[in-house]
């Protein structure tokens, strides 16, 4: 029963850390690209499950709501990036996570003007109800697999993308030194925007799946922010690969945390104790991991080397 | 001369009209606006503004604002409604943690506050206060409920609840009643949305049942990933994870649940109809339980109003404590400590017609006092 369990419970860091990639790999691009501190990325993430809520309540179809999302959060952060975003690059990073935190506040207030206080209702598309059985006698549910089969497929795209494309190619040269490709004659802000959209409709991607596990409702995107930028803080800012697995290891870590210290600390101490110390110790945990790695690797696990 | 005389006597008349009339009074509510919390808030004012306006009362004035569920803000909030507002009493706050930080100061400055929801156990004991009156519960209350209710069915249980001052009230309320074993005793973090670490401990554990108190978006996120987690066996808890602000957003995944509250829509007495439907008639939506204790402590406070001068401390205290209003909840008194005694029901989440609502079908405590008040010295 126990190896079921801790299957399940790697699954479950496995797929936390999954969604964490998706939001972190658009704040890493864009950091990475643009030297762009974009606070207003968890607000992304909310466009993108309201935009399938809505979508789905109005068709009744999951998918729809998917592709609206991604549409929806990709649409929104072009115009983000068009009207405000653009006159940030030249800015020190304090201009910029002003400008980004009262986007925050404009995208917050702007969703419970539309769409209330009280949280929508998203359910799970019906070909992924239900669980699965695990090796070792445990189960699983269908849903958060296919998540994290859905992580690794955008993490393989974007490998993809960024090696082997043209596209690609202006994006790791933009990252290294954007005077230069603006003198090559590449249209450098189109580039912009076209990274941030790729960013945005990542983090929409994020919202609208989890928003089905979750609940969708304004301000859900910060406590993941938060996270995020854990993520990139260990794997290295401006690398995706670290993105992934700095996610991996936040997801993980903080997963078998809960579950695990509390039961460590019951062997030293009454139960009653270890729960309240054991889970106070396990939100701590994560940056306890981050405070470590950076003090080995100080610019993260992949730091780009520019 | 006559004519000075009579304009004379008409202002005169005026001024002691002026002086007859109730002086004004100010309220300082602060609730929970925005973030995850926001629905629970924003029932809580609705109510207590459609209250006030129904009583027609001109001379009380709300100063509303957001805590954003920040117990930092929320102290904030209340230094400057009583230095600077000079408020004459306080209401709204939802949130135990937040509570905390806000009532012992303010009470301490000879601020009368009302609690309509929060009731943390720290503040019904040996710290009760005179100028501190809980019109909603203690927080133990609806659980130790729960607690009763489940000896009937269940025999191991597996309970959490998120770690803040009323979670733990909950799990202490709920095991104070409950004679079955716990396989599993989980305190999560407050706000925390995925619940997949948990639901797979509670597959491990080979419980029969479980009990959860998890208010807001947290209970919505539990209740779906639970539904599909394949695990299967029942859930139970208060009616915070069950209430009309959640129900919609958690869907059918909650059909069946039963869930403890001091109230319910389809209570049946005069005041909770008139209630339910004057709140639907003007929010279009069903009160939650926030809804209803605010409205109770909105006609609280009316009450007491028309006996007595909030600028009488002593006075306004004896009216307030006599509790001589219409509750929704039926039968209302407060105890020693000034917590309710009332009734506890166990009701369940129906559907009436497309709309997920929740019914009444026992009565766990009647005339409910909390474990606390024999050591307030009030």
């Amino acid at each position: 029963m126990f190896t079921a369990l801790l299957i399940e419970q790697l699954l479950n860091g496995l797929q936390l850390g999954v969604m964490l990639f998706l939001m972190a790999a658009g704040l890493t691009l864009i950091f990475g690209v643009m030297g762009l501190i974009n606070l207003a990325h968890g607000s992304l993430y909310m466009v993108g499950a309201f935009a399938c809520a809505t979508i789905a309540a109005a068709t009744g179809s999951f998918w729809l709501g998917l592709v609206a999302s991604l549409a929806a959060a990709a649409g929104v952060g072009a115009l983000i990036e068009v009207a405000v975003i653009r006159r940030l690059y030249d800015r020190d990073h304090l201009d910029q996570v002003l400008a980004t935190f009262a986007l925050i506040l404009i995208l917050s207030e702007g969703a419970r003007w539309l769409f209330g206080s009280f949280p929508l209702y998203l359910d799970i598309p019906r070909q992924l109800q239900g669980a699965v059985p695990l090796p070792g006698g445990g189960q699983y549910q269908l849903y958060r697999l296919a998540i994290i089969a859905v992580g690794f497929l955008v993490a393989i795209g974007l490998y993809l993308l960024i090696s082997k494309t043209r596209l690609g190619m202006r994006i790791r040269a933009g990252e290294s030194d954007r005077e230069m490709i603006a003198a090559l004659g590449v249209d450098i802000s189109t580039l912009y925007t076209v990274v941030f959209a790729l960013g945005a409709a990542l983090a929409g991607l994020a919202g609208a799946l989890v928003g089905a596990l979750q609940s969708v409702q304004v301000g859900m995107g910060e406590p993941v922010l938060i996270l995020a930028f854990v993520v990139i803080v260990i794997g290295g800012i401006g690398s995706i690969k670290g993105a992934l697995v700095g996610a991996v290891i936040v997801g993980v870590v903080d997963t078998m945390g809960r579950f695990l210290l509390p039961s460590l600390l019951a062997l030293t101490m009454p139960a009653a104790q270890a729960t309240t110390i054991g889970a106070a110790l396990a939100s701590m945990l994560i940056y306890v991991v981050m405070a470590l790695i950076l003090a080995f690797r100080p610019s993260g696990l992949f730091a780009a080397e520019t | 001369m006559k004519r000075i005389l009579t304009a004379s006597l008409f202002g005169l008349s005026l001024a002691t009209s002026g002086l007859a009339h109730a002086e004004p009074v100010k309220i300082g509510v602060i609730t929970t606006l925005s973030g995850g919390g926001a629905g629970l808030g924003i029932d809580m004012r609705d109510a207590f503004q459609l209250a006030i306006k129904q009583s027609g009362n001109k001379d009380i004035e709300l100063v509303v604002e957001d805590d954003a569920q920040k117990p930092e803000l929320a102290v904030q909030i209340a230094e400057k409604m009583i230095q600077g507002d000079k408020v004459d009493l306080m209401t709204g706050i939802i949130w135990s943690n937040l509570a905390m930080a806000v009532v012992p100061n303010a009470v301490a400055q000879d601020i009368i506050y009302l609690s309509p929801n929060a009731g943390p156990s720290a503040l019904a004991g040996a710290n009760c206060n005179a100028n501190y009156f809980n019109v909603a519960y203690q927080n133990d209350n609806f659980h130790e409920a729960m607690g009763e209710y489940a000896n009937k069915d269940y025999k191991n249980t597996f309970i959490l609840a998120p770690n803040y001052p009323a979670g733990k009230d909950a799990l202490t309320g709920f095991k104070r009643y409950y004679k079955g074993t716990l396989s599993g005793e989980v305190y999560t973090q407050v706000g925390q949305t995925d619940y997949a670490a948990e639901i797979a401990q509670i597959r491990a554990s080979g419980a029969d049942s479980v009990y959860f108190f998890l208010p807001g978006g947290m209970g919505i996120a539990f209740m779906k990933q639970y539904a599909q987690s394949g695990v299967g066996i029942p859930v139970m808890g208060p009616s915070f994870s069950f209430d009309q602000d959640v129900l919609p957003a958690v869907g059918d995944a909650a059909l069946g649940v039963k869930n403890s509250a001091s109230w319910s829509p389809d209570l049946d007495n005069e005041a909770s109809k008139a209630f339910v439907e004057s709140f639907k008639a003007e929010y279009d939506r069903l009160p939650s339980i926030y809804a209803a204790q605010s409205w109770d402590t909105a006609n609280l406070i009316l009450s007491a109003l028309s006996k007595a001068s909030v600028k009488d401390k002593d006075a306004f205290r004896a009216a307030l404590k006599a509790a001589d209003f219409k509750s929704v909840r039926g039968d209302f008194a407060f105890n020693n400590n000034q917590h309710p005694i009332q009734n506890i029901y166990v009701r369940e989440v129906v559907k009436d017609g497309d709309v997920l609502t929740n019914k009444i079908i026992a009565t766990a405590f009647e005339k409910h006092k909390d474990a606390y008040a024999e050591q307030c010295g009030l």
